[in-house]
């Protein structure tokens, strides 16, 4: 049986309304004084206090990767900073087993006189490591953030990118049995990204627990087994990575969707994907989509279209069938696809029903419908890291490299390759 | 509550409570001791960081009391002719210099720290304490640098210690215990009412007015010394230069005053910067 490292129990964080961020003048005190009597009968209006968190339990288990997710001021980051005992907490409780680290910012205690070879002591010793620990690790920290060259040079004398990967090399080399990380992978180059993404992987097989703030999908659900979908400060949704997500995705849908008014349909009365509802688990096998129309009429000649579009709204199949002849009653369409590499996330159906031709053969159209609640793929991620560059397909690559023993300008020659000189340069 | 026996507990792991601040305080010896470290870092940086840029560096920690001990020398000794208990004015103005110029700093430095190391506070945990402790603490240092120069001056004016200079580490661990008493309340207050910083440079003026540099506690009337011991510095200034010169008789009734008063001073700014503490990183 795992054993429970993070405990807490119906935490909850209080901030008066405008305490926060804000520091008192002795004038507003007088002031205060003034207006007291004003306010004398009956305490403080509850509408002066605003919940940054309330009732929250977990449990985290050892060895867990647990990602936070949610909208900007949810609560994620107040969840952290009363687990990384930075503020208390107005109600409840957590216990901690294990010493931790916690990762709020990048550079954090960094000082701009002094040289890069101080600032890893000075912020080392801040995120809690022994000098011990640091003189160990100090080589490999400064090779990590790749700043050999400049380690005894004033960090004022640094680039943004170099500090940002000598803070990071510190904060990974952190070796707590729990780390709280805030979203700050999102520094420096792709390059280094890569390399922080895997230090992180490394740092959860070694058999720590990591809590993990991040709005980067792709990243969590790398990194994640266990999602908390935090809410307005409370907890929305708890589970595995793929289902918190997929639900999260939709909530943020729903709401841009809400406006085009497509729910509630006369036809179009439900669907769902072959028996395991509306959750996608393996792109690479035959799918089926069932859906349940109840037309009013007669349908002749008609056509069924269905498009899957994903989050951005870009289109990535569409289907149509014609000459259809459907009585009215309740039918079921069943739909299948030989497979659909979709990469994880969430996306739409839209379906149409046309009477008497499609829309291009003067057919009308009986009704548009949005499937709701959205398809969600949760597969594993194949394709590239990076949100950016992974595109909509979800198919397992592979590279394999072969080396020739000629000199290149022969290869070339032979191979016909002169035109893409420049580009096998570049790269 | 039965949810507590219900967790397996690692044994071998620490483990810590999060809870909503209590009401009572405690000074947190153990984990202060922890985080030594840490100290001995931030007192580090405050060092390092101190002199860059400057051109004449440390000698800056000799200056400061040397040009201001001219100057009383000056106008106070020779001008007003206040008395010096026989001393010679350069040694009756530099020993009490020593210990109040260190005060000041150190009252400046801790005044600050809180506010200074926001960044750090609102987003690292580590016992706050620490903070107004390494602001107290790495004034030592322009102490030791300035405390060169007495040396010399005693050969120059061939002042002998005696065996009271034992007593000295005695009253310099009481000016560092009273700079770090008025320490933690200040940066506690500066922290929520930034007030604080324009009130601190006329209450170390008013302060060095009541507290005997310029002047001997001997011109004190005689039943009212112990009152005028209620001034921790007053004791600590005394103290120093009665040690460092072994003139006069050791000013042991205003000492035993002023180390009540710090003790009353310091555990109440533990207590005032402990409930400032669990609020801090939501206020500053």
């Amino acid at each position: 049986m795992s054993k429970v490292v993070i405990k807490a129990e119906s935490l909850g964080k209080r901030y008066r309304v405008g305490e926060r961020e804000r520091y008192l003048a002795l004038r507003d005190v007088l002031a205060g004084f003034v207006r007291a009597p004003l306010r004398r009968n009956g305490r403080r209006r509850s509408k002066d206090y605003l919940w940054a968190l309330r009732d929250v339990s977990l449990d985290v288990e050892q060895g867990e990767v647990v990602g936070l997710i949610g909208r900007n001021g949810a609560g994620k980051t107040t969840l952290l900073k009363i687990l990384s005992r930075i503020t208390r907490p107005t109600e409840g409780y957590a216990e901690i087993h294990g010493r931790v680290g916690s990762l709020l910012e990048v550079g954090t205690g960094f000082h701009p006189e002094l040289t890069g070879r101080e600032n890893v002591y000075l912020s080392g010793a801040i995120l809690g490591m022994r000098k011990s620990e640091i003189n160990r690790k100090f080589d490999e920290i400064v090779s990590f953030a790749g700043v050999e060259r400049f380690i005894d040079t004033p960090l004022k004398h640094f680039s943004t990118g170099m500090q940002m990967r000598l803070a990071f090399a510190v904060a990974a080399h952190l070796e707590p049995e729990i780390l709280l990380v805030d979203e700050v992978l999102a520094v420096g180059d792709t390059e280094f990204q890569k390399k922080c993404l895997g230090k992180m992987q490394d740092v959860s097989k070694s058999g720590r627990t990591i809590v993990f703030v991040s709005h980067q999908m792709n990243q969590i659900r790398r990194l994640c087994e266990r999602l908390l979908w935090i809410d307005a400060g409370r907890i929305q949704q708890s589970g595995p990575a793929g289902e918190v997500i997929a639900a999260y995705e939709a909530a943020t849908m729903k709401g841009a969707q809400e406006h085009h008014g497509v729910a509630g349909s006369p036809i179009f009365l439900g669907w769902e994907l072959g028996d395991a509802g509306n959750i996608l688990k393996d792109g690479s096998k035959e799918i089926t989509l069932n859906f349940i129309i109840s037309p009013k009429e007669a349908v002749r000649r008609g056509h069924f279209g269905l498009t899957i579009r994903n989050g951005e709204g870009v289109a990535v199949g569409g289907w149509g069938f014609d000459d259809l002849s459907l009585e009215a009653g309740v039918h079921q369409l069943h739909f299948t696809l030989p497979y659909l590499p979709l990469r994880p996330g969430t996306y739409t159906i839209i379906c149409s029903l046309f009477n008497g031709g499609n829309n291009l053969t003067g057919g009308k159209m009986l009704e548009h419908w949005n499937a709701v609640p959205f398809l969600a793929v949760d597969t594993l991620p194949l394709s590239h890291q990076q949100d950016a560059w992974a595109g909509i397909l979800n198919i397992a690559a592979n590279l394999e490299i072969s080396t020739h023993n000629r000199d290149r300008k022969d290869v070339r020659a032979q191979a016909g390759m002169i035109e893409a000189e420049s580009k096998f340069d570049s790269t | 509550m039965s949810a507590i026996t219900e967790t397996p507990i690692l044994v071998e792991l620490p483990v810590l409570r999060i809870t909503p601040p209590s009401r009572w305080w405690t000074i947190p010896f153990s984990e202060l001791w922890e985080y030594r470290e840490l100290l001995y870092f931030f007192v580090w940086r405050d060092i390092k960081i101190r002199y860059k840029q400057t051109a004449i560096g440390a000698a800056w920690a000799v200056l400061q009391p040397f040009l201001t001990m001219v100057v009383f020398t000056v106008i106070f000794g020779k001008f007003a002719n206040i008395g010096s208990d026989g001393l010679p004015y350069e040694i009756f103005y530099y020993s009490a210099l020593l210990p109040w110029m260190y005060f000041a700093a150190a009252l400046q430095n801790a005044t600050n720290t809180v506010v200074e190391n926001q960044r750090l506070i609102t987003k690292v945990y580590f016992p706050r304490l620490v903070l107004p402790l390494s602001s107290v603490l790495s004034g030592l240092v322009d102490f030791g640098v300035s405390f060169l120069l007495f040396i010399a001056m005693m050969v120059y004016y061939r002042v002998r210690p005696t065996a009271a200079i034992l007593w000295f580490p005695a009253f310099l661990l009481l000016a560092i215990l009273t700079a770090l008493g008025v320490g933690l309340w200040l940066s506690a207050l500066n922290a929520i009412y930034r007030d604080v910083r324009y009130v601190l440079p006329f209450l170390v003026q008013f302060w060095l007015f009541a507290s005997p540099v310029i002047y001997s506690s001997s011109r004190v009337p005689a039943k009212w010394r112990w009152l005028y011991g209620l001034n921790p510095m007053a004791g600590v200034i005394e103290g120093c230069r009665w040690s460092l010169t072994g003139r006069g008789r050791p000013p042991a009734g205003p000492v035993f005053v002023s180390l009540g008063a710090v003790i009353a001073v310091l555990l109440g700014g533990v207590a005032f910067f402990q409930k400032l503490e669990t609020t801090v990183a939501d206020v500053v």
